[in-house]
This record gives structure tokens, C-alpha cells and sequence, in this order.
């Protein structure tokens, strides 16, 4: 039994700890407080507490469970809200009220729920780690697929069918002469990335139905993006789009010490919304971790590895994952608060200097993989940044951005005006163009990049002439550089914002995204051709079908033909204006 | 409980006590001068054999050999009741009105714990405060932490007291009270929030906790604290809406700073200890609603923002943490606007929940948006005619010049003591925009414009 010694904030150093070994989860005093060994030196361990030490004193007992920090993995994981090391929130609530009191332990999953268990196996058959056994229906679109835990290699003994819970034996291994009862659950160290065999590059498009980020700056499945703004930039915002409309089978959404209102709107939110892929609820398919900003820091560094270990765990299914991480800063600043409670020798602005080797560690755990069962599955890896002052030039912004293939820069003067999304196509990008224009060609349209290209070219030279109006005045301009800034302007105002909290708005298909660019640029087309046939700038300006452009957002995705006679009445108008003249 | 006369050493506002039988973390100690006299502080860092102090006030008069302490094994605790309405306390709860102690048998502990989020309901009731650039804007909602950044010399004061005055939720009866918590402000300034509570009768319905700039600031550290646990108190034990106003945060954070480096910690941006955000989170997580309560806690927290800069970490690490901003905008103050909200800089997070059908109004939505955009293009208009001339602008863009103008006077402009409602606040918007062509109003639907705008609209005045 370990002594504790020394209390500082969340860290807590014991002596004589039994079995120390690095990332033991270990009780802390006599409330039992759930903690974890992050250094051994001589017959001290120190300890990262995950929750508040207030009133801790030295000469309290320490006693160590001798397993490292692990979650739980099974049914019941589905529509579930956890926090940072997977207490269930809704357990909590019933065990100590609407706050959060110390020492409260909760079962991660239901243990009274009886599944139903299909076998797809029988006595007999070889399995090895991985190897799928069987499934239980969690929902009407998701099957939890009951795997063979890492380690075990045998032949199935026994193996039942019928409704059980997650604490009953299912199926039996023989091994070696040895026999391992199974259930519904597995364990799984969130520290170490879950095994694969291979990893594929990323070439399908995750759908967000974000018209920024969709045309503009897509995500490949499997990939990594990062989303980077200051205070008020809409980050969250982006996040929750994402989490409700990304075509994912799964989304695991991390609220990492950001504010407790947010999550609850998640959790109010979420049961309401239907997935457009599926028709059943939004809530079905995902999993919410909220550790948020006042709630211990350690279990603020513990979420995000949570997370990522659940979302691997459906990966290994075959399933493709999506997960949210809001906000990796407040997670490196956990790191650095406990780093500086250790007092180890700090790195760039008081950040431990492994914070960049935690970041790739936590980034290259996405992937597009084949799994150790030879399915083949995704986890898509978007973690917003909220950099100091709107600075991107700190640490964990850089670190971030040496990481990932996409960038979304968020920018306050954008959103300032209420430009939303308010990722800057300027600065912005994404390095899987290359790999998944040719699945939107493919699949949505031949012409796809064609018009994305054109339309980001607008956007550039409309820079660039913006210089020569903030010197000189609009007037001094010519009518064909005028049209480009009215183009650039359709473009950014009606293409590119977008409204989270229009009911129609809030999500664009491809194929909407796909003729509303058309439209717009068929306007462009028709006007540059027009000038040169003596039509003016004005009567451009004060075409009637500008406000149906305006309006395209509005059209519901069942009335695209709609968009198709907005096309026609461009090419109407502008022939009766030349008929007119 | 023990007495130890073993102070080792005594470095700015901490107190170093050897051969400590087991002090527990943030535990409550009481420290004896060598005069008799009495003074608090807490448990900051405890080891076998030492315990560092924190004292809360200052440190004068405290020496090595005779000063004694004494843990009084309990963390720090409020005292709470009903009787706490319309008393002032000092910055550690203690009476400064002349009155006598709380007596109460409930004690909270000061520190607060985390509100489950699974627990937590929805804040989506509209408070009207009657100022058009917040209600019609920048929608605060009960549950909410809104904070005013605002810099020295400009009238938040004023702005705070006009809130916490005429703040009302539609269509109900009140049941409210006020908290207020100051933090190194002035005595001037703390009077004039007494005087303004007491003349409209809103003293009865408050507790203030006040730490004026002489007092301790190591006090700063306890005061928001104190504060919010008798929020807590009174919101979810006694079923009342509490609008919590805490000012001056910035003097907190200095407080703050001051620890950290009598510590000799590794300092974060601009010598802030790198906990600071988790810190802050602590006060300002402490807001919202809870399912099946009936009260809510609202905050109000001000700031003053360090040479205006909002990058400053101050309001930086508040912004990130609380649900939007007010910022004032000492170019407004300069043009003589009251109050000089900067509205584009400002945001309310949770607006959307609080508005709306059945909440303000149909058209609060697009009326808001529409404001913005347009204000946000008059005003870069602007900048742009500073330099090229309002003559080189189109006629449109003109009009948008005016717009921004009339904006800002009339919309953002208002009294003291105006209270405007949502409907006056809303409309003015419709009039307001008529002034520009119905065909650049992008983002307000074409019903609300039939049912709200056209009778402000001049006939074919911009056809």
C-alpha cells in the first residue's frame, strides 16, 4: 500500500506505491480517487489525479490496480456520454446529483441490458485476434461486431446464441490446451494505438455537405484536417456540422475541456436530428466524451485518447469513423499544466517538449486501414486549434499543422461580419485533391474540378483586384474586372456562407453544391459575353434573376430541377437584355 | 487541531510551515501575528513535513519565530440563507455592512464542483435587457456567461448596472437576484453600483462581496468564489434567477499572476501561469441551468482589457471559455455613442436558442443578420471612402455609408435609462433598413419583409 507524500493541485506523489509500473491506474486516499502513475523515480511514483484533490493530505493510502488506464469496449457504447476516462455521465448524475462529487466509480456500459447475439461463427472454427464471432443489432443501421480481443489465438469451443449481458459468456477459445471464456465486452489500453495490418492511402471524400468544405477544402475518409481560429470564429460550430452530417457510419465528438453548455446543446441537438443517410437518428451513431474546461485537467489529457481508442474500436468492425476533437489546445494545455506541476524543463511558451511527438502520436492514429481481420475501415481524425490572441505562429498550431493534409483557417475578420463558415479560401487547403477529384468526377460530375478550379481562380484574381479598389475606388476599374467582382462576390455570399441553422441550409448535397457553382458561373459567363456585345455593367447589375441566384440556397433538395431553371432564366434574360439593346 | 510555530519562511504572499503532520490540499488554515492579531489562508502545496500558505492579505507583521498557524482541517466554506439578500461582504464573506455574521448551518464548500453536462438544461430563455446592440444583436439568454470587455475609461460601469437594473424575461413573474463581486475596483466605483442597486429598489435582491483596490489582493483569489457559491446557493436551493455581475476580472488575473510567481512557476504568455484558462474555467463554467431546478445562473463578467488588446490573454482565455463577448469600442465612446458596443466584435453564443418564434420574433434572426452584413459593409466602406473619397463610391454604396451612420446613432445609441423592448428594438432594425435596396437585403426572408419592413419603406423610392 502506497503513502501519498506530497499533493500539488492534480498531482500527487506517493511512496512506496505496490507494483508501480508506468500508466498504472492507481485510488488516491481514502475517497478512492482514480489516478494514474506518470513517473517512477526511486520508491516514488507521481500520479496524475482525474479529480479534484481538494482536502487530500499526505499519509492517505494509495492502491494500485496494476492495469493501465483502459476503457471498456462493447455494447452500449452507442449514444452514450462519457468523460474523460469513460465514466458515464448519466450514472454519474444519478449517483451524485447534478454535479460532479469525487471518488464516484460507474460501469462504463450497461451490465443489466440483455443483447441479442447472432452468431456468424461456430465450434470449430479458427480465430485468431480480430476475428469477427458474431454481432449484436445495437440500432436499426449499426451492428457491434463481437471480435476476438488482441492476444487470443485458438479455436472456438462453444459458443451460444441468444440475448445475454455484457458481464455472461458467450463463446469459448481453446488455446493450448487452455480455455478462455469471452463475452460481449473487450478492454483496450488507450495509450497504445489498436493493431491493423495495413494502411491504405485515403482516396474516398468524407461528405460533410459543407460547401466550403466539400468543394473547396475536402477531407478524404481516413484523413486528417484541423480547424484553426480564434475565440468566436465559429470552430464549434464547424465541429457539430460535422458530427451531424458527415457520411461516417460512426462519430465519436470529444469535447475537450471547451464549455459545458455546448455539450448539452449537442446532447439536446443530436436525439432530434435524422441522419440523411439512414433515416434513424443522429444519436444512433454517435458517441460523446465531454470533459469540459473545469472538470479535472487530467482527465482533460486522458478524453482524447478515450476517444480515439472507441472510434479505432468501430474501425476494426470495418466501419468508417469520423472523429471530432474540440479542442486539442485545451488538451496540450493540460499536458503543459501537469508538465508544470512535475516541473519538468519546459519547451516553446511553457509546453512540454513532447508535445509535437503527442500530437503526430494522436494524428497518425487515423487512417484508411485493412484490419487485422482483413476488413477494411476508416477513422477520419478533425481536431479543431484555438490558438492564443488568433496567433497560429504558437506551438500547437504548428505542431498541428505539420500533421495534417487539411487546413481550415478560420478567420475572425470573415466571421466578424457574419461570414460562416468562416474558413478563409485563401489561406485554407487540402492535400487530397489530387487523390479524391477523381472519385467527384466519378461520381458526381465529369465536370466537377472544372468548376471548382474556376471558381477558386475568381476568388484569387478578385484579391488581387481588391488591392487596386482599396487604392483607387471601384469606378476606376473596368466593366470585364468589375464582373469578376460581382462573380467573387455571388461566390463568396451565396456560395460559400452557409447557414448552420437553416433547416435547408444547414445541409448541401453534392449534386445542389455541384449546379449551384454552375448556376453562378454561367451568370459569369453570360455577363463577360455580354459586355462584349455592348450590354452595360448596369443592366448586369440590375438583372432580375440575380435574387433568384441569391435564393438557390433555399431550394430544397427535393426541387433540384429548380436550380436547372434558374439556369434558364440566365440565359433568357441575358438573350432578351441583346434582343432589347 | 494542531498550532505550529514553525513558519521557515515567508516569501511574498506564501508562507512556508515545516514539520507539518499531513496538511490537506486547499485546506483552511488560520494564521496568529506576534500582536494577536488573526489573519486566513489556504493550503496551496502539502508534503510530509511542509505545507505552503497562501495568506489572504497582506503579509506585514508576520515573522519566523512567533507567528503560529493553525490548519483548521476543512477546505474554505460559505456560509448560506436567504438572509445573505441585501448584505454586503468583504472579499472573504465577512460582513462589511456593520451587520452581524451569516449563522447558518449550511456551509458550501467555495470550491465548486463541475456541473455534470448530462445534468445541465438548455439555456434558452431571453433575458431583454433593453439595450438594442445586446437584445437585438447579441441576445443574452438565462444560463448564459457573457462577459463585457471593455477598457479603461469606458463606461462599463454604467452599461453593468443598466443590465442588471432592467434585466427581464418575457412574460414572467420576477424571481431574481443579483450578485455582485468586486475585484480591486474602486471605492468610487463600488458606491456607485450600491447607490444605483439602491435607488431602484434592487438592493433588497442582492449580495455584494466586495475586495476594493486597498484591500488584499491575495482576497481576489477567494471573492468570485464566495460569489458564486451563494449564486449556486440561491439559484438551485432557493429557486431564484441570479445574474451574477464579477468585476474587474483582470485584477483577479493579476492577483493570479502574483501567486504563480511568488511560487517561482514557469510562467506562461506574458508571465499568466499556464493554468490560467483551467482557472478562469472554474469561475465562469460555473452559469447555466440545471434539469429540474427552477433557478439559473446568469454571469456577467467584466473585464478591462490591457492597452485595448484583445489578444491580451485576459480577455483571450475568457473569450474561449465564456458564450460570446460584449466589446466596447472606445472609437464609439469618442463619438459620444452610449452605450459604445462594438457589435461586430461582439457575439452571443447561445442567440440562436433564445430567439425566434415564440421566444422575440420571427424575424429577430434575419433582422439581426441583416443589420450586421450591412453594418459590416458601411463600415468597410468606410475605411475605403477615408482614402479614395465618398465620390468615387457607387450610389449604392453610399447609401450603405449612411446606413452605417444612422446605425450606429440610433440603433446602438440609446439612454441611460432607455429600456427598450424587443418589439422597439426589432422594428427599428426594419426602419433602419429601409434605407437600403430592397434587393441587397440578402438575408432576411421575403414574408418578414412584407409583414415587417414594407411600412418603413419610401414607394419605389429605390427603384
Amino acid at each position: 500500500m502506497g503513502i501519498i507524500y506530497r499533493v500539488s493541485g492534480p498531482v500527487v506523489m506517493a511512496k512506496d506505491v505496490e507494483n508501480a509500473k508506468m500508466y498504472d491506474v492507481v485510488l488516491v486516499g481514502e475517497e478512492g480517487l482514480v489516478g494514474e502513475i506518470i513517473r517512477i523515480s526511486g520508491n516514488t511514483s507521481i500520479i496524475q489525479v482525474y479529480e479534484d484533490t481538494s482536502g487530500l493530505r499526505p499519509g492517505e493510502q494509495v492502491r494500485n490496480t496494476g492495469s493501465p488506464l483502459s476503457v471498456e469496449l462493447g455494447p452500449g457504447l452507442l449514444g452514450n456520454i462519457y468523460d474523460g476516462i469513460q465514466r458515464p455521465l448519466p450514472v454519474l448524475k444519478e449517483k451524485s446529483g447534478s454535479f460532479i462529487k469525487r471518488g464516484i466509480t460507474a460501469v462504463p456500459l450497461d451490465e443489466n441490458k440483455r443483447w441479442e447475439f447472432i452468431p456468424a461463427l461456430k465450434a470449430g472454427d479458427d480465430v485468431s485476434p480480430g476475428t469477427i464471432v458474431g454481432y449484436v443489432k445495437e440500432s436499426r443501421t449499426i451492428d457491434t461486431k463481437i471480435m476476438v480481443p488482441w492476444g487470443i489465438k485458438g479455436r472456438i469451443a462453444s459458443i451460444s446464441e441468444g440475448k445475454f449481458t455484457i458481464r455472461e459468456n458467450v463463446y469459448s477459445i481453446e488455446t493450448g490446451g487452455k480455455m478462455i471464456d469471452l463475452g460481449l465486452t473487450q478492454r483496450s489500453n488507450v495509450r497504445f494505438p489498436r493493431p491493423y495490418r495495413e494502411k491504405l492511402p485515403p482516396h474516398v471524400p468524407l461528405i460533410t455537405g459543407q460547401r466550403v468544405i466539400d468543394t473547396f477544402f475536402t477531407v478524404a475518409k481516413g484523413g486528417t484536417a484541423c480547424v484553426i481560429g480564434p475565440f468566436g470564429s465559429g470552430k464549434t460550430v464547424i465541429q457539430h456540422q460535422l458530427a451531424k452530417w458527415s457520411d461516417t457510419d460512426i462519430v465519436v465528438y470529444v469535447g475537450c475541456g471547451e464549455r459545458g453548455n455546448e455539450m448539452t446543446e449537442v446532447l439536446v441537438t443530436f436525439p432530434e436530428l435524422i441522419d440523411p443517410r439512414t433515416g434513424g437518428p443522429l444519436m444512433d451513431r454517435t458517441v460523446l466524451i465531454a470533459n469540459t474546461s473545469n472538470m479535472p485537467v487530467a482527465a482533460r489529457e486522458a478524453s482524447v485518447y478515450t476517444a480515439i481508442t472507441i472510434a479505432e474500436f468501430y474501425r476494426d468492425m470495418g466501419y468508417d469513423v469520423s472523429l471530432m476533437a474540440d479542442s486539442t489546445s485545451r488538451w496540450a494545455e493540460a499536458m503543459r499544466e501537469i508538465s508544470g506541476r512535475l516541473e519538468e524543463m519546459p519547451g516553446e511558451e511553457g509546453y512540454p517538449a513532447y508535445l509535437s511527438r503527442r500530437l503526430a502520436e494522436f494524428y497518425e492514429r487515423a487512417g484508411r486501414v485493412i484490419n487485422i481481420n482483413g476488413s477494411q475501415g476508416s477513422v477520419t481524425v478533425v481536431g479543431a486549434v484555438s490558438p492564443p490572441g488568433g496567433d497560429t505562429s504558437e506551438p500547437v498550431s504548428q505542431g498541428t499543422l505539420r500533421l495534417t493534409k487539411v487546413f481550415w483557417a478560420l478567420d475572425a475578420s470573415l466571421a466578424n461580419r457574419r461570414h460562416f463558415p468562416s474558413v478563409n479560401w485563401l489561406t485554407s487547403y487540402s492535400q487530397y485533391h489530387s487523390t479524391v477529384g477523381e472519385w467527384f468526377t466519378k461520381n458526381v460530375s465529369p465536370d466537377w474540378n472544372i468548376y471548382r478550379d474556376r471558381a477558386m481562380a475568381l476568388l484569387q484574381q478578385e484579391e488581387e483586384l481588391q488591392e487596386i479598389v482599396q487604392l483607387v475606388g471601384p469606378d476606376a476599374l473596368p466593366d470585364r474586372e468589375r464582373v469578376i467582382l460581382d462573380t467573387a462576390k455571388l461566390i463568396r455570399e451565396d456560395y460559400l456562407q452557409q447557414s448552420a441553422f437553416d433547416e435547408i441550409d444547414t445541409y448541401c448535397s453534392l449534386k445542389k453544391q455541384n449546379l449551384m457553382l454552375k448556376t453562378i458561373l454561367l451568370f459569369h459567363d453570360e455577363a463577360m459575353k455580354s459586355l462584349e456585345e455592348g450590354i452595360t455593367l448596369k443592366q448586369i447589375m440590375s438583372m432580375k434573376v440575380r435574387d433568384e441566384i441569391t435564393r438557390m440556397k433555399e431550394i430544397d433538395e427535393k426541387n433540384l430541377d429548380r436550380i436547372l431553371r434558374i439556369m434558364e432564366n440566365i440565359r433568357n434574360e441575358f438573350s432578351s437584355l441583346k434582343g432589347g439593346k | 487541531m494542531l498550532e505550529y510555530r514553525t513558519v521557515s519562511q515567508i516569501a511574498g504572499p506564501l508562507l512556508f510551515v515545516e514539520n507539518v503532520e499531513n496538511a490537506g490540499y486547499n485546506e483552511l488554515v488560520e494564521i496568529t501575528l506576534p500582536n494577536g492579531e488573526k489573519k486566513s489562508g489556504q493550503v496551496l502545496d502539502t508534503r510530509k513535513g511542509l505545507a505552503i500558505v497562501q495568506v489572504f492579505g497582506p503579509t506585514t507583521g508576520l515573522d519566523v519565530p512567533n507567528t503560529s498557524v493553525k490548519f483548521l482541517g476543512d477546505i474554505v466554506r460559505l456560509p448560506v440563507s436567504d438572509e445573505m439578500l441585501g448584505r454586503v461582504f468583504d472579499g472573504l464573506g465577512n460582513p462589511r455592512d456593520g451587520g452581524g455574521p451569516l449563522l447558518s448551518k449550511e456551509k458550501m464548500e467555495i470550491v465548486g464542483y463541475a456541473i455534470n453536462p448530462y445534468a445541465r438544461d438548455e439555456p434558452s430563455e431571453f433575458i431583454q435587457t433593453g439595450i438594442s446592440a445586446i437584445d437585438g444583436m447579441n441576445t443574452l439568454v438565462r444560463g448564459q456567461k457573457l462577459p463585457i470587455f471593455s477598457a479603461s475609461g469606458l463606461p462599463h460601469n454604467d452599461i453593468a448596472a443598466q443590465i442588471a437594473r432592467q434585466s427581464k424575461v418575457l412574460g414572467e413573474g420576477e424571481n431574481f437576484a443579483v450578485i455582485f463581486a468586486a475585484m480591486g475596483i474602486t471605492s468610487e466605483e463600488a458606491n456607485f453600483f450600491i447607490e444605483s442597486f439602491r435607488s431602484t429598489g434592487a438592493f433588497e435582491r442582492a449580495v455584494m462581496f466586495l475586495n476594493l483596490a486597498s484591500d488584499p489582493s491575495m482576497e481576489r483569489i477567494i471573492t468570485p468564489r464566495m460569489a458564486l457559491t451563494a449564486a449556486e446557493y440561491l439559484a438551485f436551493e432557493r429557486d431564484l434567477h441570479v445574474l451574477v455581475v464579477l468585476t474587474d476580472m483582470t485584477n483577479y488575473c493579476e492577483a493570479l499572476r502574483e501567486i504563480s510567481a511568488a511560487r517561482e512557476e514557469v510562467p506562461g504568455r506574458r508571465g499568466y501561469p499556464g493554468y490560467m484558462y483551467t482557472d478562469l474555467a472554474t469561475i465562469y463554467e460555473r452559469a447555466g441551468r440545471i434539469k429540474g431546478k427552477k433557478g439559473s445562473v446568469t454571469q456577467f463578467p467584466i473585464l478591462t482589457m490591457p492597452g485595448d488588446d484583445i489578444t491580451h490573454p485576459i480577455p483571450d482565455l475568457t473569450g474561449y471559455i465564456t458564450e460570446g463577448q460584449v466589446v466596447l469600442s472606445r472609437d464609439l465612446f469618442h463619438r459620444g455613442i452610449y452605450p459604445p458596443i462594438d457589435v461586430l466584435l461582439s457575439l452571443s453564443r447561445l442567440m440562436n436558442q433564445g430567439i425566434g418564434k415564440g421566444k422575440t420574433r420571427e424575424d429577430h434572426r434575419g433582422v439581426a443578420d441583416q443589420l450586421y452584413s450591412s453594418y459590416a459593409r458601411g463600415r468597410d466602406l468606410r475605411s475605403l471612402s477615408a482614402i479614395v473619397g465618398e465620390g468615387a463610391l457607387t450610389p449604392e454604396d453610399r447609401k450603405f455609408l449612411h446606413f452605417a451612420d444612422i446605425f450606429e446613432r440610433r440603433f446602438i445609441g440609446q439612454g441611460k435609462d432607455e429600456d427598450r423592448s424587443i418589439e422597439t428594438t426589432l422594428n427599428l432594425g426594419w426602419e433602419l433598413l429601409a434605407e437600403i435596396p430592397e434587393s441587397e437585403l440578402k438575408r432576411v426572408k421575403k414574408e418578414h419583409i412584407e409583414k415587417y419592413g414594407r411600412r418603413y419603406r419610401k414607394e419605389d423610392a429605390n427603384q
